[in-house]
């Protein structure tokens, strides 16, 4: 039987062979040829998290910190993953329906498409997040909690300068300069928050978890050998004064204008006011976007950043430039009179001014003390006429030169977004203005700030810098310095921009005459007592289309100053708008924000100043019963007079 | 022999196969381990409390051991003298479950004595073996003549019914390996081929169309009868023996396959076979092998290395310990080190083959390839399921997959193979 049987024997030997062959091939294919497989295995069994460093932090000359970073949840959805999970339970814990939870899975696919990862409920309340936590791995892998850094703000105050962090759009994840980041990514949007970006974001750390099944963590992959740390971003010191910017702001309360006050000696902005403005911490949080739509559509528009984007004629404040560019080109000397008697009448029509005494314009320093408009308006055609030009034409464009050095006419390059450049004509525009022939005579109200020239307030301050400082700017900035950094991002603003080579005695005319306008001229409510302030006013004039009709508005109340006269600390530009003469709303608020400076407080005495500022309403009733403002409005419209006086004045009250 | 017997208790033990025995006992204790250890956990006192499958398993061996012992120190003749009660007593318990059994995971399969689950399904592979081994060994028996072919037949499919009824398909498949054992004793080899004909038909129809099978069937039937036309010019016969058997496959194809797949199996057998060939994709129900394959696969060449595999380890894939535990092999130890297991199987099944061809009782001899039979059954379908190769059929991998009942039914039939062969001086009919 044996020996007959023997190949079957052989055959099932060749069977068990051939089937363990096969498994062999197959594991082969499986183990060796085929790559997939680790791969599906990672993705299965290996959490990519993404760690995100703190914020840099915030910090103003004095070293306090303008804004606190918290941590808040994200819930996000990646829509292709979302299967079988109990969708009434999540809408529960959610506290939204079914049709809003459907109508939000629709539009994270609209917005973002279905395998990428969308922001499904943001910055989750503590008592959510509690609840969702405990019960997430109920919805992944289709939903996510996602660390979220949030700034928040104890003073409420300078929203525009800080600006706010945002979710980046799907377009600007199409181009190259953010690569680095990830759908669902916050980023600072608009301010400093955007220009220092790449300093404030830090390195993000990836951690690889090992996970399992239900992608619940199950520890470290691999020991943590592949986790890169994240690393913090830098913090940044500004030159901003955090209490002077919160005075500007009050300061400013119901009125529209702003307030730029930059350190003369580093071009370190102390202090931009647009008023009105609103709480940075509205920004932030859940209701973000809610009210980010609110104050997109305000009537007073606070978003927008007067001080550096509207632009205003500068008015009388334009005259100590003129001056400058006339001592610097020799057309006049410090002792040059106009006779003026309460006009200009050279031109073939009559240019009004406010004094009509003989001899208010007797000189330089007398005219910018009384502030003769015919006077300046005469300087401007002396200087575009000099003989040495040989035209009227390099003549302005000459002038146009000497503006533009100054400052004006272009964007000066702060630190923050969306700066607006002003104009000045130049003598192109002027070819183009005025087709054929025109003269000195043709635009010459721009010798004292009126006309074809309109400049942003920042300018303005910048413009007293240099005066201040006799012939140099440094580019306006907030950020002094970052800590640890050895990038070159703050270069341009270390460097010293000489303006011109105008001889210190042309400065010293004009700042005697700026002296005495303060002094005894038409800038006397900017007086601080023991302080040689420097200033002028203006009263810009300004039209606009009301119902198809060019209207004349009320004027512009504009002062710029410096202080003090000698080594000077401070220069602020102050503008309100329609609210009349330079003297009487701009130059109180200017003083006051210089003593509060150079002081640390203000005086006493002053009280009623600071109350009468406070109080005052020049906002269009019309526009501010449509604005919604009120509500939203933090550092400034919570308090009332007596509390803001309370804060500023404490002793009196006791 | 008794005397013999106290002087030295293992004279005649059969120590290759005892070695690869007890290799892949602790191969399958190691990845039951690899399954369910997590990073902290207290071994010692999940062993003490039998909290965790690798203790339950290490308890079953020590169970498995003891009646290995008991096996080994029975006469060789008890087995011939009890194989049709046991055969008889196996039925009896296949029916009880029937009547008392409980549903564990989707099959009626199962009897609770005190607080342990046991399959009775797994043991009556045994009695069948026995029973088997005594009729064909017996000298009536004339496995020549139809009726005795029938007679053992019977003798396997009459167990696998009564588990299909138990809805435990996959332990019924097992009991189709007895046909190798019967083909070893004289079954025709022609029956094999028709069998494996049978499944490249039933594959066939599964996976193209019916109506272009039946074209194919039909071109390759003219063609055949066009080379052949000479001898069936001389033959009727010839030509009908082709068109029947093209009748019976269009008639299978057509009608057979399509009755089957709605009228007789159920649903989810239906898609798990669909799933295997891949004309299904429901990730529910590709899961398993999908999670299995994946898990295989990450192994590479070399493995991740022993308690390294992070599919394994995390429960991706179901039923980690038992039906699916060659991933943590293929994870673990990669391609390498599966070609080594496979090769203990492959040894350990053709040193039992060698065992079976040394024995000159007919009993001994059907008996070890009736265990070899069953193991290779075994092999086959778990690892061929697991690396997607077969439809998911639950059914264990001898030795190492965790469970008791497997695990001790497999000892049994190993070591009363070898007291078998111990005594095969003996005559034994």
């Amino acid at each position: 039987m044996s020996v007959y049987n023997q190949p079957r024997r052989r055959v099932i030997q060749l069977i068990i062979l051939g089937m363990v062959l096969l498994i062999v091939t197959r594991l082969f294919f499986l183990q060796v040829v085929e790559k997939k497989y680790s791969k599906l295995a990672d993705a299965n069994a290996v959490l990519r998290k993404v760690v995100y460093p703190s914020r840099g932090m915030i910090y103003d000359r004095k070293g306090r910190s303008v804004l606190r970073n918290d941590v808040m949840y994200d819930l996000v959805v990646t829509p292709s993953s979302v299967k079988n999970i109990d969708t009434a339970y999540l809408c529960q814990i959610l506290q939204i329906d079914k049709e809003e939870f459907r109508k939000r899975i629709v539009t994270a696919i609209i917005k973002n498409g279905r395998v990428r990862q969308s922001v499904f409920a943001s910055l989750l309340t503590p008592d959510v997040f509690g609840r969702l936590q405990e019960s997430m791995y109920l919805f992944q892998p289709g939903f996510e909690l996602v660390q979220r850094q949030i700034r928040s703000y104890p003073y409420s105050a300078a929203a525009n300068i800080l600006g706010y962090i945002g979710e980046i759009s799907s377009s600007m994840l199409e181009k190259s300069a953010y690569s680095a980041y990830q759908m669902g990514d916050y980023l600072g949007m608009t301010g400093l928050e955007k220009t220092y970006e790449s300093v404030l974001m830090g390195q993000r750390g990836i951690q690889y978890l090992v996970k399992d099944n239900l992608n619940r963590p199950q520890g470290p992959y691999e020991k943590g050998e592949f986790d890169t740390a994240a690393i913090a971003g830098k913090n940044l010191r500004l030159s901003l004064d955090i209490d002077l910017q919160v005075l500007g702001e009050r300061l400013m309360r119901n009125k529209i204008g702003s307030i730029v006050a930059i350190d003369p000696q580093t071009g370190g902005i102390l202090a931009m006011v647009s008023s009105p403005t609103f709480d940075p911490n509205l920004l932030t949080g859940s209701y973000r976007t809610r009210n980010f739509s609110k104050l997109f559509v305000d009537t007073t528009k606070p978003l927008f950043n007067r001080a550096m984007q509207a632009t205003y004629p500068p008015g009388s404040a334009m005259k100590p430039l003129t001056a400058l560019v006339a001592l610097d080109e020799g057309v006049i000397t410090p002792s040059f009179g106009f006779p003026c008697s309460g006009g200009y009448y050279n031109c073939g029509r009559r240019i009004g001014c406010t004094h009509h005494n003989p001899g208010h314009a007797a000189n330089l320093r007398l005219a910018i003390a009384n502030s003769c408009n015919s006077y300046f308006v005469h300087l401007y055609r002396l200087e575009v006429d000099a003989a040495k030009w040989g035209g009227v034409e390099k003549g302005h464009q000459k002038w146009y030169e000497y503006m533009s050095s100054f400052g004006l006419g272009h964007r000066l390059g702060i630190d923050i977004p969306g700066e607006y450049r002003g104009y000045v004509i130049d003598t192109a525009g002027m070819n183009k203005r005025y087709p054929g022939r025109w003269s000195s005579c043709s635009e010459l109200y721009v010798g004292m700030g009126q006309g074809a020239v309109s400049v942003t307030p920042l300018q303005m301050a910048n413009a007293m810098c240099i005066i201040a400082n006799r012939g140099y700017y440094y580019i306006p900035h907030f950020v002094e310095s970052i800590d640890n950094d050895n990038s070159q991002l703050l270069k341009e603003y270390k460097e010293k921009h000489v303006v011109a080579h105008i001889s210190d005695t042309s400065y010293r005319s004009v700042i005697y005459g700026m002296e005495d306008v303060v002094e005894r001229g038409t800038g006397r409510s900017a007086i601080i007592e023991g302080v040689a302030v420097c200033g002028k006013t203006g009263t810009a004039e300004n039209n606009a289309i009301v119902n198809g009709e060019l209207k004349k508005l009320k004027d512009h109340s504009v002062f710029v100053a410096f202080a003090p006269r000698d080594n000077p600390k401070i220069a602020v530009a102050v503008i309100v708008e329609n609210a009349g003469y330079g003297s009487t709303y701009a130059a109180p608020i200017a003083s006051l924000v210089m003593e509060k400076y150079l002081h640390d407080t203000i005086s006493v005495k002053r009280k009623p100043v600071v109350q009468r500022m406070l109080d005052f309403v020049t906002m269009d009733p019309v526009v501010q019963a449509k604005s919604k403002l009120d509500s939203l409005n933090g550092a400034t419209a919570r308090l009332t007079t007596e509390q803001v006086l309370n804060i500023y004045f404490p002793n009196k009250t006791k | 022999m008794n005397d013999r017997q106290q002087i030295k208790l293992t004279q005649g033990i059969d120590w290759p196969v005892m070695g690869l025995y007890t290799a892949l006992v602790i191969l399958g204790l190691l990845s039951i381990f690899a399954a369910e250890h997590r990073e902290g956990d207290n071994v010692w006192q999940n062993i003490v409390h039998l909290n965790k499958n690798y203790a339950r398993q290490l308890m079953w061996w020590g169970v498995s051991l003891v009646l290995a012992t008991i096996i080994w120190l029975t006469d060789s003749k008890f087995f011939t003298a009890t194989a049709n009660l046991l055969y008889a007593f196996g039925l009896v318990l296949l029916l009880l479950v029937l009547g008392i059994g409980k549903d564990v995971k989707g099959s009626h399969s199962w009897l609770v004595i005190g607080g342990f689950q046991f399959q009775p399904a797994e043991f009556t592979k045994l009695c069948t073996n026995l029973a088997l081994a005594k009729y064909l060994s017996s000298l009536e028996t004339d496995f020549t003549k139809l009726r005795a072919r029938l007679i053992a037949a019977a003798l396997a499919l009459i167990p696998a019914a009564i588990i299909i009824l138990q809805d435990e398909t996959g332990l019924a498949l097992v009991y189709l390996s007895f046909f190798l054992v019967m083909y070893r004793e004289g079954l025709p080899g022609i029956l094999l081929v028709i069998a494996f004909s049978g499944i490249i038909l039933v594959l066939s129809a599964l996976l193209v169309d019916k109506n272009i099978l039946f074209i194919i069937f039909s071109v390759i039937t003219a063609l055949v009868i066009y080379f052949n036309r000479r001898e069936i010019r001389r033959s009727r016969a010839r030509l009908l023996l082709i068109l029947a058997v093209w009748g019976f496959c269009s008639a299978f194809v057509m009608f057979v396959v399509p009755f089957a797949f709605t009228k007789v199996l159920k649903d989810y057998q239906v898609r798990r076979i669909e799933v295997m060939l891949g004309k299904e994709n429901d990730p529910k129900a590709t899961y398993n092998t999908r999670q299995s394959m994946i898990a295989i696969g990450s192994g590479g060449f070399w493995g991740k290395g022993y308690l390294k595999g992070t599919q394994t380890r995390f429960d991706f894939v179901p039923e980690q310990s038992t039906d699916f535990i060659f991933c943590t092999i293929g994870e673990d130890f990669g391609f390498a080190g599966s070609v080594l297991f496979l090769g203990l199987y492959v040894a350990l099944l053709f040193r039992i083959i060698f065992i079976a061809e040394r024995q000159r009782s007919t009993f001994s001899r059907v008996y070890a390839y009736g265990v070899a039979s069953i193991i290779f059954f075994h092999l086959a379908i778990n690892i061929s399921m697991t690396i997607g190769l077969a439809p998911v059929i639950g059914i264990p991998l001898p030795l190492v997959s965790y469970g008791g009942s497997s695990l001790m039914t497999f000892t049994m039939l190993i070591f009363i193979m070898l007291r078998l062969d111990a005594d095969r001086q003996m005559v034994l009919r």
